[in-house]
């Protein structure tokens, strides 16, 4: 069996761009929402969402021939909350300053629709190797789209991307020059904006994904 | 074997939860210990933040700096009297949400010298819990240095509260006057009083109003000994 087959790297690429689990599956659009404000936090959830959905595809992958078909939801879940609990309390053991960045996100990665999805989708049908691949794809492309909304929103809401200033001091009208973030970029709504111009942008370079017109 | 069957069903589910509970509980109790120590010093960070003491300083050894600048952590009464030495530190400052609350903890420390005394703060924010310490210096009326944190608020706009920025503009402000509460949080630019009034979060202003509760429900339990 080859690691790396053609049909493996397809596994790996293809959530990043052209079946991005935000863009194009239109899934996880809440956490989008919510953490994007600013670059830090974005980064932050895409990396933990991207390590919590490699193993939970594994797990489930490993146990999927095993699973009653009528709860494997509720196995599902129980895999994703299991995983979950057990990452947040490793952290707040060995690495407390990321886990108190987290906070709240930790409980989010629970309820993130990507990690059901992918669950479902593709590791109850998959060996285990080729759904870490698939786990790996989704979570980065998810990331993807977490950093590029983070990147604008921060930009141009605080003037800073990962907390250093980027936009001069100066400019402000505070310190009389005519600059002013705008407040709408910080707020949940901008988030929605931006992720639809990057479906759009995405939709435009790739035909494939534009519904037909009758 | 059936693995659509109703017994094969419920046995799998008991299964499963017996082996998740085992594993939930061992990594719980395992990982325990070292959980508390992290908190333990990350609140001895947070009480020293308030007093401006550098991050690299706490980074190097908390516990350390901490011993170095914290001479005692009283009990006091709402008298305003001394009742335990040494003991304000366990006080978990969750409990100071209680509003019957009659005996609250009070750092005394010592920097470059000087006596300064830090309180700590408990309250609402927007979307959960906000705390934080005031750190006073020995006139007992104007404000040396401040520090705030969150559970859960909106990063970019309540969860501004803990920026240097913001926790800066504490700095030098009265605190009291005759045991009543002066400093307060008021609305982004509606600053009318520069000596006691700190400007609020623009889109967080229920963030800042939480903090605004925070300080007088807090430090209005130390009016007595703000008078001594």
């Amino acid at each position: 069996m080859d690691l790396f087959s053609k049909k493996n790297k397809e596994t790996f690429f293809t959530p990043l761009w052209v079946n991005n689990p935000v863009a194009t599956q239109v899934l996880g659009i809440c956490s989008a929402l919510a953490v994007t404000s600013k670059l830090e936090p974005a980064l932050v959830m895409g990396i933990s969402v991207t390590i919590i959905v490699a193993l939970a595809n594994v797990v489930i992958s490993l146990l999927r021939n095993t699973i009653p078909n009528r709860i494997r939801i509720i196995v599902q879940l129980v895999v994703v909350a299991t995983l979950v609990t057990i990452v947040s309390q490793v952290l707040k053991a060995f690495a407390y300053d990321v886990s108190v960045q987290l906070s709240v996100y930790v409980g989010l990665i629970i309820t993130n629709c990507i990690l059901m999805g992918r669950l479902e989708a593709f590791a109850m049908q998959n060996k285990p190797w080729e759904s870490f691949l698939d786990g790996v794809g989704s979570g980065l492309g998810y990331a993807l789209i977490l950093v590029i909304v983070g990147f604008f929103r921060e930009l141009f809401g605080s003037g800073t991307l990962l907390n250093f200033r980027v936009i001069p001091e100066c400019l402000y009208v505070k310190a009389g020059g005519f600059y002013m973030n705008n407040g709408l970029m910080v707020l949940p709504p901008m988030a929605l904006i931006i992720l639809a111009c990057v479906i759009w942008f995405q939709r435009a370079k790739n035909p494939d994904l534009q519904e037909k017109n009758n | 074997m059936n693995t659509n069957s109703n017994s094969y069903t419920i046995i799998y589910a008991s299964v499963m939860v017996i082996i998740v509970a085992f594993l939930l509980a061992f990594v719980s109790s395992s990982l325990k210990e070292r959980q508390d120590t992290n908190v333990k010093l990350d609140k001895m960070k947070q009480i020293l933040s308030s007093l401006n003491i550098s991050e690299d300083e706490l980074k190097q050894d908390a516990e350390a700096a901490y011993n170095k600048y914290v001479v005692a952590d009283q009990i006091i009464d709402i008298n305003g009297n001394v009742v335990v030495e040494n003991g304000g530190f366990e006080v978990p400052s969750k409990s100071l949400k209680d509003a019957a609350l009659e005996q609250v903890p009070l750092y005394v420390c010592k920097v470059n010298g000087e006596t300064k005394y830090v309180a700590p703060l408990y309250g609402a924010g927007l979307w959960g819990p906000i705390w934080g310490y005031i750190s006073f210096n020995s006139d007992k009326k104007t404000v040396y240095g401040a520090y705030f944190s969150h559970e859960g608020e909106t990063p970019g706009l309540g969860a501004e509260i803990t920026t240097e920025e913001f926790r800066s503009s504490f700095e030098g402000k009265q605190l009291q006057e005759g045991g009543d509460v002066k400093i307060s949080v008021v609305k982004n630019g509606k600053v009318s009083n520069s000596s006691c009034e700190v400007d609020g979060i623009t889109g967080g202003t229920i963030t800042s109003k939480g903090v605004n509760a925070m300080l007088h429900d807090c430090l209005k339990r130390y009016a007595n000994f703000f008078n001594k």
